[in-house]
């Protein structure tokens, strides 16, 4: 092990850390954003776009990232639409993650029995109301374990990034590999930074987890 | 009858799911102060009328009055009235995520914008009344089904409801824990509040009742006091659904 080496090139990775952290964190906040629309959308059965919101999931969950980021990357600019590395990561990511955040929030909302509903209006509490102050709050107690395991899940896809030229984690390790041979010290480096980018991630998700868990009101 | 003034007119109101209906030309009247039951075997459209009386079902036909004024479907006119028609379900309804108090307060703060120092005094005297005050500030799953319906009823009552519909709210109950809720509800109805209760309880009926309606099949099948229908039931429908609940001694 070539302590030297890892030494000198950790800033390397430091740095493409960073510009993994910035996908991810983009491409997760959209993801959120289009998660929450097809999820509402389904729930109440918008016309229309409740198919096309149907199609967009599966779609997005039965392709590979790999190919979705193909097709941004490579297919787009020949109908002559161009976007940069980075566009195309957060896109591609988003394109992704909105399906699985959607998935995730939808099985939450449904988790969230009628009765509660129907109390709420009894109540005279308005629809914005009743989704607002009864019923989000259940089904995001609910959604909390999938929504944060897709969090890490679209976190360790940035992996595939490096196909975009894009200097991420796994960008740097390929090329140190490429250029030193230094494969042990390179893919050491790889699986360390990925486990300090994610390890913290993962405990803070089982804090709240524990914290918002359904049968955890009255605990 | 305590009163004559008319609070609920339900004229040829009319449900049908598709497969068949589920309520046929039903007409009654509810006056003010007055205790209604509505009685009748599973399935006979005492739940659907009662989801129908507050907006959370759509009728097909007929008309519904309330306070003289018919209410005429839309949206805004049912978030209207639900604020002067209590419900309570048979279910356990209250909100999971929130305590006893904040259950009870939720709907004086959202939709009537009361203050929440007042909402909180008048929660806690009615809780007070129900003999729940000391779990005011615990969760629903802490609390056992009787108390949990009596928070419900609070809850419902606080909103100062000109009448309240109660479906089955004993039917899920363990029986020991019938009474308590049932005592609230006699109290209630001591007090001159205007209710319609769908029950199975047919002591409490004939006990509560200033007037009872028989359900059968989706209509109408008999209307009458109490003394009359549980005394001489004029329909041989009324009669054997009567009988079920006797059981012969030897």
């Amino acid at each position: 092990m070539d302590i030297a080496f890892i030494r000198e090139y950790t800033p390397l990775y430091v740095e493409a850390a960073k510009l993994t952290i910035g996908i991810a964190l983009f491409g997760i906040l959209f993801s959120i954003v289009v998660g929450a629309l097809c999820s509402i959308i389904r729930y109440y059965k918008i016309p229309i776009l409740e198919k096309l919101a149907g199609i967009y999931i599966e779609l997005s969950r039965n392709t590979p990232l790999l190919v979705q980021l193909f097709f941004l990357y490579f297919g787009l600019p020949k109908i002559g639409i161009h976007f940069s590395s980075e566009s195309c990561a957060v896109i591609g990511l988003t394109f992704l993650g909105g399906s699985y955040m959607a998935e995730a929030f939808r099985s939450g909302l449904e988790a969230v029995d009628e009765i509660q509903k129907n109390s709420a209006l009894a109540l005279g509490l308005t629809s914005v109301q009743t989704m607002w102050h009864v019923i989000l709050p259940q089904a995001i107690s609910v959604s909390v374990p999938a929504f944060c395991a897709n969090i890490i899940f679209l976190i360790k896809e940035t992996s595939v990034f490096s196909v975009l030229a894009l200097p991420d984690l796994m960008y740097v390790a390929k090329d140190l590999i490429g250029l030193y041979y230094k494969t042990d010290e390179a893919l050491l480096m790889l699986v360390v930074a990925y486990l300090i980018l994610l390890l913290p991630i993962s405990i803070i998700a089982s804090l709240v987890e524990r914290r918002v868990r359904y049968a955890g009101f009255g605990n | 009858m305590k009163n004559e003034e008319t609070l609920l007119e339900i004229r040829h109101l009319h449900k049908d799911y598709g497969n068949g209906a589920v309520l046929k030309d039903v007409s009654f009247d509810v006056h003010k102060g007055e205790v209604l039951v509505v009685i009748g075997s599973s399935g006979c459209g005492k739940s659907t009328l009662l989801r129908c009386l507050n907006g959370l079902e759509s009728i097909q036909t007929g008309t519904i009055s309330f306070c003289g004024k018919t209410i005429d479907g839309s949206k805004k006119d049912w978030f209207q009235a639900r604020q002067k028609i209590g419900m309570v379900f048979q279910s356990y309804d209250l909100f999971p995520h929130k305590t006893v108090l904040e259950n009870v307060i939720l709907a004086p703060l959202k939709v009537q914008k009361r203050s929440r120092a007042e909402a909180v005094e008048e929660a806690e005297i009615l809780l007070k009344r129900v003999g729940l005050y000391d779990k005011k500030d615990v969760y629903p799953r802490q609390l056992s089904g009787g108390q949990k319906q009596r928070v419900a009823i609070v809850r419902a009552l606080i909103m100062h409801p000109e009448v309240m519909l109660f479906d089955e709210v004993t039917a899920a109950l363990d029986p020991e824990m019938v009474r308590e809720v049932l005592d609230v509800m006699l109290e209630l109805a001591k007090k001159g509040l205007t209710m319609i209760i769908v029950t199975h309880e047919m002591q409490f009926a004939k006990a509560v009742a200033d007037r009872v309606i028989f359900l059968d099949n989706g209509e109408i099948a008999e209307e009458d006091t109490p003394e009359n229908f549980f005394n001489c039931p004029k329909t041989e429908r009324a009669k054997s659904f009567l009988n079920t609940f006797v059981f012969e001694e030897g």
